[in-house]
């Protein structure tokens, strides 16, 4: 198993990413073009704005370019922003995402950032929870069938898997605690 | 929200440097209408700055400048979906205190207003709203981090479109925060004196390399290539006020100036992003500008 990573670095917490996976040994690429898309193996899509990225993800033909390789098998993570990039579907709001994990995300779920917040949530098939950061984040609303909650606070959805595309709600990234992303590496 | 409503500093600190984690590579822009703030949102805008005049008419207009008006700050919120910061006075925790009741996503406390006090700056620890302040070196830099700011920004020259003050004072931070991880660690001591800023603080960058919080630039840009250069001096996102909606065409030039911090090391790209945008804002050399009417030297 291959693991030169790219970190989609439009725009957004990236660095953090980066971060993460040079200290588990990983080969860490920044992601902006197709060209830059072709060198890794998994794509990581960080926190950010998501009405921001997506533009830019359309005009240059990145975005184009992810879609190709999701379909071809390539594992990807999204956090927070990532998440409803990835979405099939997101509330109230058209915009450009990748359309490819079968849920509906509400964008900014918990409202604005003095809503913010930090707390642990149980990630299914975990013993210890996770500490999971919460910054004007989506919730996911609906899921297909073949995807598999894999966290939730509050009854609402905060992370989720289909095949070898993960999404969160939340930021593993800004915190020192790694499993997820090791976790990812495997997929 | 949190911990049943209890609040716990350094969670809250984490969340707070974790909204200015999330704006990197973006660009926050200067907007006085819901209008203006759709079409920056449209342009790809990471976030608004809202207003009620944007600096170069803050200049213009002389007098004191204050906090705007909660319903205009509002109904920018209403219009967009990206994070609203607004403007607090330096000191003005009364300001500060009103902007975190209206759930502003970040609060400026910015030199460009009038200051309201001339020795404290806001307490922003005490704040769960994160808050960005400026700063011409790495000393006022640490001590606005000191006091809780979770992103710094250059203070440049606001409203004036001359991009030479926000380019000495990240050089400024940059050089200083590379003379400080150079030093001995018995060193440390005399250069937390020189910069008046906290031991602690200094160590951290000793230790890192770079401010404790997100470094970001603003004042005076007002062309792509103004955006990339600042982005190559070591800015992590940059701050547009008047050079916008003060131009010839507002929506291309910002939608010129994101792309151009996200292709800032590219200078191809560069080039086509910079073509046919229109007449820039006509600008002020800041050489020409009385000391007493400089924006960047409030603040302490």
């Amino acid at each position: 198993m291959s693991s030169r990573v790219g970190v989609l670095a439009i725009q957004g917490d990236y660095a953090c990413h980066m971060q993460v996976f040079a200290g588990l040994g990983a080969e860490v690429n920044e992601v902006r073009t197709p060209e830059d898309l072709a060198q890794v193996d998994r794509l990581v899509i960080p926190g950010g704005e998501s009405s921001t990225v997506g533009k830019l993800l359309e005009r240059y033909g990145t975005g184009a370019a992810i879609r190709e390789r999701a379909a071809a098998g390539m594992p990807i993570w999204g956090t927070c922003m990532g998440m409803i990039m990835l979405a099939k579907r997101i509330e109230n709001r058209t915009q450009y995402a990748l359309e490819l994990l079968d849920i509906t995300v509400r964008r900014n779920a918990f409202g604005a950032q003095v809503h913010s917040f930090e707390t642990e949530v149980p990630i299914a098939g975990w013993e210890e929870p996770l500490t999971a950061v919460f910054i004007r984040a989506p919730i996911v609303t609906e899921i297909g069938a073949n995807v598999e909650v894999l966290a939730r606070y509050e009854d609402k959805i905060v992370a989720v898997r289909e095949g070898k595309l993960l999404g969160t709600s939340f930021h593993p990234e800004l915190t020192d605690d790694t499993r997820l992303a090791a976790e990812f590496l495997t997929y | 929200m949190s911990n049943n409503g209890v609040v716990n500093a350094a969670k809250t600190w984490r969340e707070k440097v974790g909204l200015a984690e999330m704006l990197k590579g973006g660009v926050i822009m200067d907007v006085t209408t819901p209008e203006q703030a759709r079409i920056a949102e449209d342009a790809q805008a990471v976030a608004v700055m809202a207003l009620e005049r944007v600096p170069a008419d803050i200049r213009r207009d002389g007098g004191v400048a204050r906090m705007s008006d909660p319903e205009m700050i509002l109904a920018i919120k209403e219009a967009v979906d990206i994070p609203v910061m607004a403007k607090c006075r330096i000191g003005h925790f009364v300001e500060a205190e009103i902007l975190q009741a209206l759930e502003v996503d970040f609060v400026d406390e910015s030199e460009v207003l009038t200051p309201a006090d001339e020795e404290n700056h806001v307490d922003k620890h005490a704040f769960t709203v994160p808050f960005v302040c400026g700063a011409r070196n790495l000393g006022e830099a640490l001590r606005r981090c000191g006091e809780g700011a979770a992103m710094i920004r250059t203070k440049g020259e606001a409203g004036t479109g001359d991009v030479v003050h926000a380019v000495w004072h990240m050089r400024t931070i940059m050089k200083e925060i590379r003379q400080v991880q150079a030093a001995r660690e018995d060193e440390l001591f005399k250069l937390a004196k020189d910069h008046q800023a906290p031991l602690e603080l200094i160590r951290e960058v000793h230790r890192t390399g770079k401010l404790p919080v997100p470094n970001f630039s603003a004042g005076g840009i007002a062309t792509p290539a103004d955006a990339a250069l600042m982005m190559k001096l070591g800015a992590e996102t940059v701050f547009v006020g008047s050079g916008i909606f003060k131009s010839g065409d507002p929506a291309r030039r910002a939608q010129a100036i994101v792309d151009s911090v996200v292709f800032y090391n590219d200078a191809k790209k560069l080039a086509e992003i910079s073509k046919n945008l229109g007449e820039p804002m006509v600008g002020i050399n800041i050489s020409s500008l009385k000391p007493e009417d400089q924006l960047a030297t409030r603040g302490w």
